[in-house]
């Protein structure tokens, strides 16, 4: 059953067609990620499906159709973390987390004892506990980026929308984040959709790959059948070379080609 | 920034630092001035208005006088428009994520400034009673052209802002013009745009309290949705919050807000942009309580500022907002470069 699908999704921003008639699926707790080159529509895609831009197509989490539901409800069900979030200098990793709780506060209400648990769970879970009263502009980048995922697991999503999880993090704290959401993913049965620009990365953690080009899909299948050096070069214009990791995941390796040999 | 975050006060020690400044401030504008009263009497004579309390007091009939028929009504007016303006420029920050903005934003003084003129000019023969009213309503007038031109201009909070600048400047044109072709009114505008609490009387802080208290109320509910507004338009929408929504409600409550201050006191400056700040030092960057501390702690410093703005060149008096600038800036500078960078 599919936990998230996406059916002939269009999006203009400004007049100009940023998506053409996208569709995808993912199962219940699935990992999707979104490859293609910059400027492929990958963001565009996760902010309609955040409910950020106006779109045609229908986009439906576990049978409730999105377009019939209002922002509150919206986001119960899906959390969303853009590339760069916006995280208050002085504001604790407790309270920004405790954000995460909005989307089930009523207008006036204030969060309960119950949401300050929910909120500690989710800090707990990420290793953040020990921070919880830290200010977030003292935080390193990789404490950073698990702030704002404890604050997206406190909204308790069915879908965890990640806008380039890894992009300002050194290859260890990457692999940290990837490791985090995917204990997320397999614990707590949430369904990651993830831009990602290391391809490597998108087929050792994604089972599903959409590759994006201006806007259609490309390509989409698991990673052997989207990671190909034919596909990769004509999309992206690069020269790469496919090979296999340990664990039987498609490394992509980028491939310079010799200098062109001195005059004699 | 360590000491910042070391100096950071639970928020039951920074309620009672708060209201403990609020009362000090109280006795101490209640004590001063060109009547000597007796302190031990005075403070007697306070407490015994408190229900159940009775306190016998030593005040003649005319200490009586100065103290419960202009001393305290001056109080309880300053406070009320220290609270306001502070809780105004709360909002307003919290709105628009900008640690520069205060009350008089948007508009807001420059309309009021217009509304006042125009009504020492124009409606002289209406008495002094049509200053204020044209003064609230042209705070308001001036919020609300800002908004709705730059609310067409796009969403942004920057957009907003400028055309907040944009007819601030043009209604202060339109201001300095009449002002020009009136030469004989000058000193009675320049008086009223330097604000003062001198006129204070019960019946101008009754007649502000009800709008000082609906707006107060509804800026003070939404402390929590100015929390979430704080990581952006995009972030707070993906965490169900309308953002515009929010925008124009907090707006509109803080306009009615300073539009209420400013109709009874004049433009009094540097109130909305420092208290907020002091308070952010004291209790950290949460709206939920940096606009109710920012009532408690406006509403000490106007007063004090009163009691100092009536007792300094005595009997002659300065206007008090002079004096909310003139001290409140080297505090404010102080108070900056003790603790940290400035932030929201």
């Amino acid at each position: 059953m599919s936990a998230l699908a996406i059916q002939d999704l269009s999006v203009e921003l400004d007049h100009v067609p940023v998506l053409h008639a996208v569709s995808c699926a993912v199962s219940s707790g699935g990992w999707l990620a979104l490859i293609g080159p910059n400027g492929a529509g990958k963001t565009t895609l996760l902010r309609a499906v955040a409910g950020l831009v106006p779109h045609r197509g229908t986009i439906h989490i576990n049978q409730k159709d999105l377009g019939a539901l209002r922002g509150r409800a919206r986001a119960r069900l899906i959390a969303y973390v853009p590339q760069i979030p916006v995280l208050p200098p002085d504001m604790t990793v407790q309270d920004y987390v405790l954000l995460g709780r909005t989307p089930y506060l009523g207008y006036l209400g204030a969060p309960s004892r119950l949401d300050r648990a929910q909120a500690a769970d989710a800090c707990d879970r990420l290793d953040m506990a020990r921070f919880a009263g830290r200010r977030l502009g003292s935080l390193s980048g990789g404490e950073r980026q698990r702030a704002v995922l404890a604050r997206a697991l406190a909204q308790s999503p069915e879908v965890l929308l990640l806008d380039e999880p890894t992009s300002l993090l050194d290859i260890g704290h990457q692999q940290q984040v990837l490791e985090l959401v995917d204990d997320l993913r397999r614990g707590r049965g949430v369904t990651v959709v993830a831009t990602l620009h290391d391809l490597t990365q998108a087929s050792q953690y994604a089972g599903n790959l959409v590759l994006l080009m201006d806007g259609k899909v490309e390509a989409a299948g698991d990673p052997a059948t989207v990671l190909t050096e034919e596909l990769i070069a004509r999309v992206y214009a690069a020269r790469v070379t496919v090979g296999t990791d340990p664990g039987g995941h498609p490394v992509v390796t980028p491939v310079r080609e010799p200098p062109p040999a001195p005059c004699a | 920034m360590i000491r910042a975050r070391g100096r950071r006060l639970p928020a039951a020690r920074a309620y009672g630092v708060a209201a403990a400044f609020l009362v000090a401030a109280t006795l101490v504008s209640a004590l001063v001035g060109a009547a000597d009263l007796n302190p031990a009497a005075t403070i007697a004579a306070l407490l015994d208005k408190i229900p159940f309390v009775h306190l016998p007091s030593s005040l003649d009939q005319l200490d009586r006088a100065v103290l419960f028929q202009i001393r305290l009504p001056r109080i309880v007016l300053g406070a009320l428009v220290g609270g306001l303006l502070a809780v105004a420029g709360a909002g307003y920050q919290g709105v628009f994520r900008n640690p520069l903005v205060d009350s008089g934003m948007l508009g807001a003084s420059a309309g009021a400034g217009l509304g006042a003129t125009l009504a020492i000019v124009y409606l002289s023969q209406l008495g002094p009673a049509a200053v204020p009213v044209a003064a609230f309503a042209g705070s308001l007038a001036g919020v609300a052209i800002a908004y709705l031109s730059g609310a067409v201009g796009g969403s942004g909070t920057a957009t907003l802002l400028l055309a907040g600048v944009a007819v601030g400047l043009f209604l202060t044109a339109v201001q300095t013009y009449i002002m020009q072709r009136s030469a004989q009114d000058l000193q009675q505008i320049y008086s009223w745009l330097l604000g003062s609490l001198s006129g204070a009387t019960w019946q101008q802080a009754a007649e502000i309290l009800p709008y000082a208290a609906v707006s107060v109320a509804i800026v003070l509910l939404h402390g929590r949705h100015l929390d979430v507004l704080s990581v952006g338009d995009e972030e707070a929408r993906a965490l169900g919050v309308h953002p515009r929504r929010v925008r124009l409600i907090v707006v509109a409550a803080c306009a009615l807000a300073a539009a209420s201050a400013v109709a009874v006191s004049g433009l009094i400056g540097f109130v909305g942009i420092v208290v907020p700040h002091v308070v952010r030092r004291l209790a950290g960057p949460s709206y939920r309580l940096v606009l109710p501390l920012s009532l408690l702690v406006g509403a000490g410093f106007l007063v004090l500022a009163d009691a100092l703005a009536r007792t300094v060149v005595s009997p002659a008096e300065l206007p008090i907002g002079v004096v909310t600038a003139l001290v409140g800036s080297p505090v404010f500078v102080w108070i900056l470069r003790s603790t940290s960078a400035v932030r929201t």
